[in-house]
Parts: C-alpha cells; structure tokens; sequence
C-alpha cells in the first residue's frame, strides 16, 4: 500500500476547483455569451445550449437568505424556493447575477408562483410542465412548450436553433450522463470505491463544470483512477458499512443527511434525487429526431409533481436492487407537500422489498443536526 | 458481569448498575454540562456500591449527551437503548410510547426487544413533558396533583398544541370562570390525542407500554386507554428504561 491515499489526492484536486463554476460564468458572461439560470430538472440543457447560452443551475443551497425571501414569501414555505428567492433578492447568487434570462417552470405551487415575483427581476420564461407524463394530451402539450422554449431562445437570442446543433448537444450530454453513470457505478462494488460525501461533491463540481467538452474526459479519467487505485486494494469504507440510497426533494441544502448517514458509519451508495440518477440516469434517445427525443426524455423525469409518479417508483425499485442497498433514507424539505405525500408510497414501495425505510422532514437550518443524528443513527441500529 | 448504562438527556442523566439484573441507580440533573453529568452518575453509582472503576467490565452511554460522554465501550441511540430497556421491564411489550422532558416518541418492537420502526416529534415541545409542566405552573397544580385531575370530571377542550397559544387559551378559559380541573383535563387529554395519533400512525400492537417522565400521570394513562381502546402499562422505572437498556447492551458487547 502507497504511504499517500491515491484517492485522496484525486478528491483534494476536486475540492480545490469546487469555485471554478463561477468563473467560467464571470468570464463567457463577459465574453457576451448568453448565461441561462435554471432551476429545475426539467429545463432541457440540451435545448440552451444549442443556443449558444451557457445553462447555469441556480437550484440555491444556503440557508443565509432565506430570512431575506421571507419578507415576501410566507415562512412555512419549502426551503429550496426560499432561498433560491433570496439568493436572487440580495444579489449573493453569482451565477443569478449573470443570468440573462431564466427558465422556470411550473412544477410545485410554491415554485410557479415564486417564478412570478422573481420575473420582477430578471426577463423569465415560463415552461407550463402537464401535471402527469401519460397520454397523448400531456405529451404534446409538453412538446408544444419545447417549441416554446426554442422560440424564445432564439429571440432572445438572435440565434436559429436547428435540428443539427441540437443532435451535437444531446450527444455531448448523453456522454456526460454515460460519465456519470460510471462514476456512480463506483458504489456498486462491495465495499463502495468511495463514500457517499464524495460521489456528491464529484457530481457537484461536474454540475458547476460548463465546458463540458473539456468534463467528459476529465471525469472519465478520474472515474479509471479512482477504480484502479479501488483494484490496487485502497479502500475508503469498510466492508460492514451498510448501503443506503437516499431519495425524495433536492439533497443541495441538505447535505447534512448525507453526513449523519455517514457519520453514524453507513455509507451512501446512490441518490435517488435531482442532480443524482433522477434525469442524468436516464439518455435521451440519438435515433430520434432530437425535439421529440427531448420531448419524451424530460417529461419522464420523475418528479413528485407529477401525477402518477410511476417513473420514480420503477425506478426506486430498481436501484433499490442493483445497488445492492440495505436501507432506503428519504429526505422531505420542509412543507414540501408533493415528496411528503409520496413518501406513503415510497414506504410500501421500499418494505415490499423487505427492506427498512425511513422519511426525515429538514431544512437548511443547523437547528436539528442533533436529532437528525438521533434518528438515523437509530435506524441504522435497527439494520 | 457489571455494567453501567448512562443516559444523558436534555434535563437528567441516568445510570443504572447492571449484572444480569438492576444492582442500583440513580439520577442526576445534567446540567450545563453532559459529560460531567455523565461522570457524576457513574461515581455516585461506584461509591455507592464500594466498587473501583476497573471492577466495571463495560459501559454504554445514550442520550443526547452520549457523543460527550468519551469514557464508553459505545454510543448506541436512545431509540435502540429504550427499546431494550423496556423489553427488559415487560417482555409482553409491542409498542413503546416515550414521552420525556423535551421528546416523544413510539417505537414497534420485536419479541426479543429489537426495534422494527419507530417514531419520533419534531422540534418543538407540543405533547412533551415541558409542555405539561408550563401548565401546570400556569394553573399552580403540583405537578402530581395536575397529572391526577379525575379523568371522569368535567372538561374543557384545549384545541392549540402550541405551547404559547395553548397558554393564553387556558387564560381565556379561566378568565370565562371555567374550572381549574376542566381545564387540566383538557390539556392532557390534547396531550393523549396527541400520542395517539403518533401510535395510530405507526400502527399500535399490543402489549402498549408508556415510558418517560410523563407516563407518571396517571390520568393520562386513563385518557390514553380511553382513546386508544386498549392498556397502556406503565412501570415504576420507566424512566430509567434508556440508561437500562444501555446497560443490558454494554453486557452484550
Ligand atoms: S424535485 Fe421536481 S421540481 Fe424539484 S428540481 Fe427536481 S424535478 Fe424540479
Ligand atoms: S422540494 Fe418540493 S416544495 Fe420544494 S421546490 Fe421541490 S417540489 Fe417544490
């Protein structure tokens, strides 16, 4: 064994260009390329790009403005739509500051009709998302609003988005998906090659990573390292840790579950959450003419505003099994009724397959790091 | 074997001597300090007995002290630790509802005191035993006269669970001239309605045993059984059940 962690210095390397994002965007913002913010899964990075605009994730994290959004938003309101507000309200975001245009979408209730106060800031479109990804109807109104989207864009813009450049884009993403899928794919071995804090922070930094044609590779090399270094006999988690698959909201101001998971000595090993396997999972079809590939990709997204969510479901089920896990954590945010009220079917999905669940309710406070602590180190007692 | 089990909660940290059987225990405010508390009670625990620390074989500590207190073989959660605890003082029991100082929680058990899910309130101290101890302050009870108002007497519905708004409602109430017991049976019978709708949610299986400071007030015992249809047990060491369990797993490791 090497006296120095290969895997270590691997991680150091990614931890210390974790801020790059915000350059990259300072820099093309000021070079006059268009920056996109998005909030959402469902807005088709594809689609921006193709546009010559630069898709920026503003999903928020942190807890600090969230007292600022709530001098217009109501208190009991999920965190995740509070401090995205904010961040916007108080300039802090970076990426919202150079933001020429935003997509929102109208998933959750609390989101669509925060969208119409930030419109107050910045020019924002609005995809109207159908309320269930079956049958003809949802389907081609979902296409209509791509059609939408693509206008728009090109307005703003000044650009013609053709077929063509569209197919490019959704080959160079499907190349990051397929990069992704194996660094995911790290935490089906037994033990996992990483730990569940690591596998998030890589994906982090891939998702604040605009230059994906410079990623790919990238990630794909670091992925072969960090496997070889894994077959060399390194490892970072013990053989007894057991396996947990985080699903439900947005884990990106919550990533303090992801710690007392593995401060309690269990490791994750695959989250079932935006950002995670729920889109990057999944391709979008390249044999297809691209808008309806698109079409078809986004609208199966399984999101809880979805009505039946059974992609999730089919889903849950069958990472349940080829991960391997022992025990199923669902994270709620706070006043999040979609997730809350799945979480009932999420349950039956999870116990059927005679393994443990457990839903805990957070936000982006500090205030429950205690009792979080208490709960899922008695559910891991329990395994 | 001896071992000890030590249970740093919010406000009292418990320990019990164990060797196969409860030898002695004993309680202790905790204080600003968890670890401390945590030190104080194995002492008095050893003086106690005329016994030197290297004659204890192993101890186990739970609470939410229990990451503070260094001087253990294991930290084990108070969820794990009750559950065993209270399988130990009744092995009939299915179902334990905890009601403490600051929490409350229910916990499904297995034959052999091995927790099948559990449950536990969120932040605040709606249903817990501060809640009671705020009203019975704002009715002037001693706390063990309000927790024995007659459960058959005349009452008045308390509808907020909310500590505050719970408090000016009982003001509004005493101020119409409504009696001091109506009112206390109210406000236990929230607290019962409360509890079982945390154990309908989990699913009650008999035998139900009620742990925690709060399961000394006898008349929500009876409310309890009123609403749940069924018997709660309690027992008069029910608030030792964590530091025992912990014990009884220190003498399993
Ligand atoms: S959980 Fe649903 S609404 Fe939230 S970001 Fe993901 S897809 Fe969008
Ligand atoms: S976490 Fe829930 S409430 Fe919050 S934005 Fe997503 S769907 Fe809406």
């Amino acid at each position: 064994m090497k006296s120095v962690s290969r895997i270590d210095e691997l991680l150091a390397d990614v931890e210390a260009h974790l801020k790059d994002g915000v350059l990259q965007v300072k820099e093309a913002s000021e070079k006059g390329r268009p920056i996109v913010g998005t909030y959402c899964t469902f807005a088709p990075w594809e689609l921006i790009t193709a546009a010559g605009a630069i898709p920026a994730t503003l999903c928020a994290r942190g807890e600090d403005p969230i007292t600022a959004a709530e001098e217009h938003l109501p208190r009991n309101l999920c965190p995740l739509i509070k401090s995205s507000y904010g961040y916007a309200l108080t300039d802090k975001c970076p990426y919202f500051h150079f933001c020429d245009m935003v997509i929102a979408e109208s998933t959750c209730d609390g989101k669509k009709k925060m969208y119409e106060l930030m419109s107050r800031m910045k020019p924002l479109h609005l995809m109207m998302l159908p309320q269930t990804a079956e049958g003809d109807v949802a389907r081609s109104a979902w296409r209509s609003e791509l059609d939408r989207l693509k206008a728009r864009l090109e307005d703003a813009f000044s650009v013609t988005i053709d077929d063509e450049a569209i197919s490019k884009r959704i080959a160079l993403r499907n190349r990051e998906r397929m990069a992704l899928n194996s660094l995911w794919e790290l935490s089906r071995l037994d033990p996992p090659a990483i730990t569940g804090r690591e596998q998030f922070l890589i994906s982090e930094y891939c998702e604040f990573h605009f230059h994906k044609e410079e990623l790919v590779p990238w990630l794909g090399n670091l992925v072969y390292q960090i496997r070889e270094a894994y077959d060399q006999g390194e490892r970072r988690v013990g053989k007894d840790a057991p396996r947990i698959l985080i699903t439900g909201c947005p884990l990106g101001g919550a990533q303090k579950v992801i710690h007392a998971i593995e401060d309690a000595g269990a490791v994750v090993v695959c989250y079932e959450n935006c950002g995670g396997v729920k889109e990057l999972g999944f391709l979008v079809d390249e044999d297809r003419p691209p808008m309806e590939a698109l079409t078809d990709k986004y609208l199966n997204v399984g999101c809880s505003v979805m009505t039946p969510n059974t992609s999730r479901m089919d889903n849950l089920k069958n990472l349940i099994e080829s991960y391997n896990v022992d025990g199923v954590v669902e994270v709620v945010l706070q006043a999040c009724h979609t997730y809350a009220v799945e979480t009932y079917e999420v349950r039956e999905l999870v116990r059927s397959t005679g393994r443990p669940y457990m839903s805990v309710e957070t936000d982006y406070s500090k205030s429950d790091i205690g009792q979080l602590a208490t709960r899922i180190g008695a559910f891991l007692e329990m395994l | 074997m001896l071992t000890i089990g030590v249970d740093i909660g919010s406000v009292g940290t418990k320990a019990v001597l164990f060797d196969g059987d409860i030898v002695d225990r004993h309680l202790e405010p905790t204080g600003w300090n968890p670890s401390e508390a945590g030190h104080r009670a194995m002492e008095s625990l050893l003086k106690r007995n005329s016994l030197s620390p290297g004659r204890i074989d192993r101890v186990v500590s739970t609470g939410y002290g229990r990451k503070s207190f260094v001087e253990v073989d294991k930290a084990v959660t108070e969820i794990t630790c009750h559950a065993r605890g209270a399988h130990f003082m009744d092995p009939e029991i299915r179902t334990v509802l905890d009601i403490g100082g600051q929490d409350s929680k229910v916990i499904l058990l297995d034959d052999q005191g091995r927790v099948l899910d559990f449950m536990m309130n969120d932040k605040c101290a709606a249903g817990t035993g501060r809640f009671l101890q705020v009203m019975a302050t704002l009715l002037e009870y001693p706390i063990e006269e309000f927790g024995a108002v007659d459960p058959d007497g005349e009452m008045q519905k308390i509808s907020s669970m909310c500590t505050v708004f719970a408090e000016s409602e009982v003001v509004s109430h005493l101020a119409k001239g409504i009696s001091k017991n109506a009112v206390a049976l109210g406000l236990l019978e929230s607290v019962a309605v409360r509890a079982s709708s945390m154990l309908g949610r989990m699913g009650v299986k008999p035998v139900v045993g009620f742990t925690g400071g709060v399961s000394r007030c006898p008349s929500l015992v009876s409310l309890l059984e009123g609403q749940l249809n069924c018997d709660v047990r309690t027992y008069g060491d029910s608030h030792y059940a964590g530091a025992l369990g912990s014990a009884l797993i220190a003498s399993e490791l």
